[in-house]
C-alpha cells in the first residue's frame, strides 16, 4: 500500500491528486445532498433508494480519499481530507453546488451527474495506475444501478405531462448550463493523459457524454444542453447552498475530531 | 496443525452481520488465505465499497482466527472486484432457504418461497447496499434479492 505513488513522476502525482480530489469531492457532495432526503423522500421506496444511493456515493468518496491520502503522504488521513477543509477548499463540480431543491432537481442533478461520471469512469477503466483502475472497476459495478435509477426517473418525469414535466424542465433550466462542469478540463490533465492514467482529454470525454445524451433529449423533446458556463471556475467557485451543506456535513467532525460514527 | 483448509473451515463460521445465515466463505469474500510460520494472513473483498459491515467482519475474522494462537493479519482489499457470482452454491441455497433470492446472471428471478418467476421488481435498492426489493405475484410475498454486481 505504501508504494502507491512511489513510481510516479512529481508532475503526474500532482495531476493524479487533483483528479482524485475532484472525483472524491463530487461523490462526497452528491452523497451528502442525497442523504438529505432520508426520512422525507416523496415515497417510501424512494426514501430507501436515495438513502442507499447516498451510502454508495459516500463509500466511493471514502475509497477515493484513501487513495489520495496514500498518494499525498502529508499526514492527513481520508477523514481529514474529507472534512477539515473550509468550503472554498473543495473541488467538486458546480453542478453539485445547487440546493437540494425538489425531487425533480434531485433527479436532474443525479441523471446529469451519473451519465457524465460514467463517461469519466469508463476513461479510467484501463488506467495505467493500478490502484485507480481496480477501484474504478468496483465503482462501475455499483454505478450501473445508479444509472438505471436516475434514467428511469428522468424518463418518467419528462414523459408525464403537467406538473412532473414542468418541474423537470424548471430543474433542467437551472442546472443544465452547469452539467458539463463534471467533465471540465483539469489544469494539470495533460500529465494524466501522457502517463496513460486517463484514455482521453476532458474535452473529448465531454463530447462523448453530450453525444450519448443527445438522442435521449431528442426522444423526450427536451431542450438541447447548453454549453458549460464559466468554465474557468467550474470547480472553484462555490455557492451559499454548498456552504450550508458543508456546515452540516462537517458538524460532527468539528464537535469531536476523534468521534467514530 | 494450522493449514489453509483449517483456516477456511474457521472462516466458514464467521457470519455476515447483515445476513447471518451466510458466512464470509459462502459469500466468496475470502480472496486469499496465506498460512506461514510467522502467522496467518487473510485477504477479504468487500461486497460493496461503502459496506458499513466490513470493519465488523474484519474484526470478527481476526477474533475467530486468534484461536489458532499465531499472529493474524486481516486485509480488506479491492485488488479484484468482488462480484455476486462469487457466492457459492451452498451460499445460494442458504440465501434461498431464508427468503432471499440469490443474484442471477439473467433477468429472471424465482421467488424463494414458491419458486414462481411471476415476480415484480419493487425497488432496485433495499435495506442494505447489497439488496433489492421484489414482490411475488403468485404467492403474494415480498422478498429481497442479493444484487447482481
Amino acid at each position: 500500500m505504501s508504494a502507491t505513488g512511489e513510481v510516479l513522476l512529481p508532475a503526474t502525482r500532482n495531476a493524479l491528486s487533483l483528479l482524485l480530489l475532484a472525483m472524491a469531492d463530487d461523490e462526497l457532495v452528491i452523497g451528502f445532498s442525497d442523504s438529505e432526503w432520508t426520512g422525507i423522500a416523496p415515497i417510501l421506496e424512494e426514501d430507501v433508494a436515495i438513502s442507499s444511493l447516498a451510502q454508495d456515493e459516500l463509500g466511493h468518496a471514502q475509497a477515493l480519499y484513501r487513495l489520495l491520502a496514500e498518494l499525498l503522504v502529508d499526514g492527513r488521513d481520508a477523514d481529514a481530507i474529507a472534512y477539515d477543509r473550509p468550503p472554498e477548499g473543495y473541488y467538486h463540480a458546480r453542478l453539485l453546488d445547487h440546493h437540494r431543491g425538489d425531487w425533480a432537481d434531485t433527479i436532474v442533478r443525479r441523471y446529469l451527474y451519473d451519465t457524465a461520471d460514467s463517461v469519466r469512469l469508463e476513461a479510467l477503466a484501463n488506467s495505467s495506475w493500478e490502484p485507480l483502475a481496480e477501484l474504478v472497476a468496483k465503482i462501475r459495478r455499483e454505478e450501473r444501478y445508479h444509472l438505471m435509477h436516475a434514467g428511469a426517473w428522468f424518463e418518467r418525469l419528462a414523459s408525464t405531462p403537467g406538473e412532473p414535466r414542468a418541474r423537470l424542465l424548471d430543474a433542467l433550466e437551472r442546472m443544465s448550463a452547469d452539467a458539463g462542469t463534471v467533465l471540465t478540463e483539469l489544469p494539470t490533465e495533460l500529465a494524466l493523459e501522457m502517463a496513460g492514467i486517463v484514455d482521453a482529454p476532458s474535452r473529448e470525454l465531454e463530447a462523448r457524454w453530450r453525444t450519448s445524451l443527445a438522442p435521449v433529449f431528442a426522444r423526450l423533446d427536451l431542450p438541447r444542453l447548453p454549453p458549460t458556463r464559466d468554465v474557468a471556475t467550474a470547480r472553484t467557485s462555490h455557492s451559499d447552498a454548498f456552504r450550508e451543506l458543508h456546515a452540516g456535513f462537517t458538524s460532527v467532525r468539528r464537535i469531536d475530531p476523534e468521534a467514530t460514527w | 496443525m494450522i493449514d489453509e483448509p483449517a483456516v477456511r473451515a474457521a472462516l466458514a463460521e464467521v457470519p455476515d452481520p447483515e445476513i447471518p445465515v451466510v458466512s464470509v466463505i459462502d459469500l466468496g469474500m475470502v480472496e486469499r488465505v496465506d498460512v506461514r510460520d510467522a502467522g496467518i494472513r487473510v485477504e477479504l473483498l468487500p461486497t460493496f465499497i461503502g459496506c458499513p459491515a466490513i470493519d465488523m467482519i474484519r474484526s470478527t475474522v481476526a477474533e475467530r482466527l486468534a484461536a489458532f494462537g499465531v499472529p493474524v493479519d486481516v486485509d480488506v482489499s479491492m485488488r479484484v472486484p468482488w462480484t455476486s457470482d462469487r457466492i457459492t452454491a451452498t451460499g445460494r441455497e442458504k440465501l434461498r432457504r431464508s427468503g432471499f433470492a440469490p443474484p442471477s446472471a439473467d433477468t429472471s428471478v424465482a421467488c424463494p418461497y414458491c419458486g414462481s418467476t411471476n415476480v415484480a421488481l419493487d425497488n432496485l435498492f433495499g435495506p442494505t447496499q447489497c439488496r433489492s426489493l421484489l414482490y411475488c405475484r403468485a404467492c403474494r410475498q415480498p422478498f429481497e434479492q442479493f444484487k447482481t454486481i
